[in-house]
């Protein structure tokens, strides 16, 4: 089954209408994929109000709670200020680069949404490469922070441009070789198959909570974990970092041109957690998703569920943890997470061709999975300690500076 | 009364818009008076054959191409680019000494090339193939049987360039 | 299949015509008043000091170059894995090879302190 059912309603029905096949394709994709485009831009909305909620709550504040229940409207009312603001152009920045970044930035993450599967049957379109689609997508996102930090013809711009590429070419490689694993196991690169993969179906009703995370974890929490870094939050804010480069690549822009970047980054950090809903925790499957006209509409509440779980723990990491630098940042991707992703690659390549049963295979796995990561721990425990012991011993009293700063990315919030 | 050629389909409307826009792009990489804008334009050009590859059914290669070349190699492109000072601002004329040498060269691959794909006989359509995941498959069997060969030297090839680079820092260094 | 990345051609255009959409429409809601000072490019409150171009470090190049020798290896096995099921032992023994081969490159650059961010 090549198609998607989703669009079969409306080319039916514009069929029936007497309009040419090929039209009526044409017009049911143009109608669909409005949709997605619009929900991309306008659940920026929505996330932004969670961010600034959770933060919020985390530091003990109320956060927004003036226009709407709960504060929902606000900021519907910052776009509606955004979007009035004028738009200052930087002299001497180069017209090409500096107007496409902002537009190519917020294109890399909505055209992403084109593969994200909501529920049974409603993807917008289930491609045979899809996770190597957004891999390979997610580059745009590299270029026009490359290009927004040299159009912009300002030295903290460019500083945080070079940075972004760096980190994000760092931790795409963890997070592929950790997709990979997932492809491994269940053989195939589209996310309609590998959802379902994961269902759990005893006697004929499909339980749905055959997630691969549970089986991975320490392939989910690698790509837990370049997930923060591609999503540029705060243990891996140093591209933005407000104290050194004042706001990243994007300091020269303003208005609606700002708007942008800012709702790129936002979806791009909820696209991330859908796509690890998807690989590890089962994306639409749940109990009772197989079941006839309730099935996906169940499946889109869990799909939902699950990815904005993730986003709020995304948010949580992001208000607890201080930022770090960039050698360590560097350090964590190439030493840590590449070999760590590789051992499990490996592991798993050999114990997948051992001659038991799938489910020897699969506890095998689990504890390869369990395996790496108490190496990993024991390992980063013991590297700590001996770091800390340098540090204090070369100059005791200021020992502690550096350990005290606290990311203050929250000024704006 | 003559027959009239039949009228183009609509993905070979497509096809033409992917081959003039890698063209265009290709020709912007060599005429771009700014070697940043050349780079952009080579992004532009390379995600233009990824569409030309999905046109061609290969969806496969046409990722790769995108990760590969836009993902890794432009952004490799641009660093080599950025690090020299002249190159990144100043502006650069798209003819240099060496010109006229290289656009016969230009011309020469070009006719050679037209008269190799002139000289096979294309058959008419293709046999039709199984658009899905076992073409995929397939290549990563014909990878580890038939070309394993190929593709440990590929795997040495990356060594090499793995080491290589660490030259590169030292000489920097 | 062609009729599926119609669907992402469509959504292509879609998703860069509407953030265009935007901007344009902040141009037009927006005031417009430039003026010399507003448009000067923000450096911590003084005068841009030189050019912008920065030093630029080695250090990422050389990233960029690990990170190509990778993401060429994933897309590699990423077609093995999928057809995984269906390999012979010699396979294997193959595709465990070739990843050693890249495990040796980047236990190399690990000790000549490539990886190190100097």
């Amino acid at each position: 089954m090549q198609g998607s059912t989703w669009s079969d309603g409306i080319v039916g029905l514009l069929t029936g209408l007497g309009l040419p096949d090929m039209l009526a394709l044409g017009i049911a994709y143009g109608i669909g994929a409005f949709i997605l485009v619009n929900f991309g831009m306008v659940s920026a909305l929505l996330l932004i109000w969670i961010t600034r909620k959770a933060i919020s709550r985390m530091q003990d504040r109320l956060g927004p709670n003036r226009l709407g229940p709960y504060g929902l409207f606000q900021t519907v009312a910052d776009a509606a200020k955004l979007i009035s603001k004028e738009i200052i152009t930087p002299s001497q920045s180069d017209f090409l680069a500096y107007n496409a970044a902002p537009i190519l930035s917020v294109f890399g993450v909505l055209i992403l949404l084109a593969v994200v599967p909501f529920a049974p049957g409603l993807v917008g379109m289930d491609l045979n490469v899809g996770v190597l689609f957004v891999v390979a997508l997610g580059s745009i996102g590299v270029m026009a922070a490359l290009m927004a930090g040299w159009g912009s013809n300002n030295k903290y711009a460019l500083l945080a441009g070079f940075r972004v590429v760096a980190q994000l070419l760092s931790y795409e490689i963890p997070m592929v070789l950790s997709i990979l694993t997932v492809v491994l196991v269940t053989g195939t690169m589209s996310f309609g198959r590998i959802t379902e993969f994961q269902s759990l179906t005893i006697g004929g009703f499909n339980l749905g909570i055959g997630w691969l995370g549970i089986m991975m974890p320490a392939a989910m929490l690698i790509f837990f974990i370049s997930s923060l870094a591609e999503a540029e939050l705060t243990p891996f804010d140093l591209l933005e970092a407000e104290s050194e480069l004042i706001a990243g690549f994007h300091i020269e822009y303003s208005g609606m041109k700002f708007a942008m970047f800012f709702l790129a980054q936002f979806v791009n950090a909820w696209v991330l957690s859908a796509l690890m809903a998807v690989l590890f925790l089962g994306g639409w499957q749940g109990p009772g998703v197989g079941l006839p006209v309730i099935g996906p509409i169940l499946g889109l509440g869990y799909f939902f569920i699950k990815s904005y779980a993730i986003y709020v723990l995304q948010q949580w990491v992001r208000g607890t943890f201080p930022r770090i630098r960039i050698d360590q940042m560097m350090y964590f991707a190439w030493k840590v997470l590449v070999p760590a992703s590789v051992a499990l690659i490996v592991v798993q390549a050999i114990v997948q061709k051992l001659p038991v049963p799938d489910p020897v295979i699969y506890a095998f796995i689990f504890l390869a999975n369990i395996g790496v990561i108490w190496v990993v721990v024991t390992a980063l425990q013991r590297y700590i300690k001996s770091a800390t012991m340098g540090t204090k011993r070369s100059f005791e009293p200021a020992g502690l500076i550096g350990t005290m700063q606290k990311a203050d990315t929250y000024a704006m919030y | 009364m003559p027959e009239l050629p039949p009228l183009p389909t609509i993905s070979q409307l497509v096809f033409t818009g992917f081959a003039l826009f890698t063209c265009a792009s290709a020709l912007g990489v060599v005429l771009a008076r700014n070697l940043f804008h050349g780079a952009l334009a080579l992004v532009a050009t390379l995600f233009g054959v990824a569409g030309l590859y999905v046109m061609l059914e290969a969806e496969f290669l046409a990722v790769s191409q995108v990760l590969v070349y836009v993902g890794a190699i432009a952004t490799l492109i641009t660093f080599a680019i950025m690090l020299t000072r002249s190159m990144m601002y100043g502006k650069t004329s798209p003819l240099n000494r060496q010109w006229g040498k290289t656009g016969l060269f230009a011309v020469m691959i070009f006719l050679a090339l037209y008269g190799f794909v002139g000289s096979i006989p294309w058959a008419d359509s293709a046999p039709a193939v199984l658009a899905d995941e076992s073409m995929i498959a397939a290549l990563g069997v014909e990878f580890v049987t038939n070309y394993v060969v190929a593709f440990e030297v590929m795997g040495l090839l990356l060594l090499v360039a793995l080491v290589g680079a660490v030259m590169l820092a030292r000489d920097n260094n | 299949m062609l009729s599926q990345y119609a669907f992402i051609l469509i959504m292509a255009a879609i998703a860069l015509v509407l953030p265009l959409a935007a901007i344009i429409l902040g141009h037009i809601l927006g005031p417009r008043r430039p003026d010399a000072v507003k448009n000067a490019v923000y450096e911590s409150g003084v005068e841009t000091i030189g050019d912008t171009w920065v030093q630029f470090r080695a250090q990422y190049y050389l990233i960029g170059l690990v990170f190509v020798v990778f993401d060429v290896e994933a897309i590699f096995l990423f077609p093995i894995a999928i057809a995984y099921s269906q390999l012979s032992l010699f396979a294997v023994f193959a595709t465990i090879f070739f990843i050693v081969l890249l495990v040796i490159g980047l236990l190399y650059d690990w000790r000549k302190g490539a990886l190190e961010w100097q």
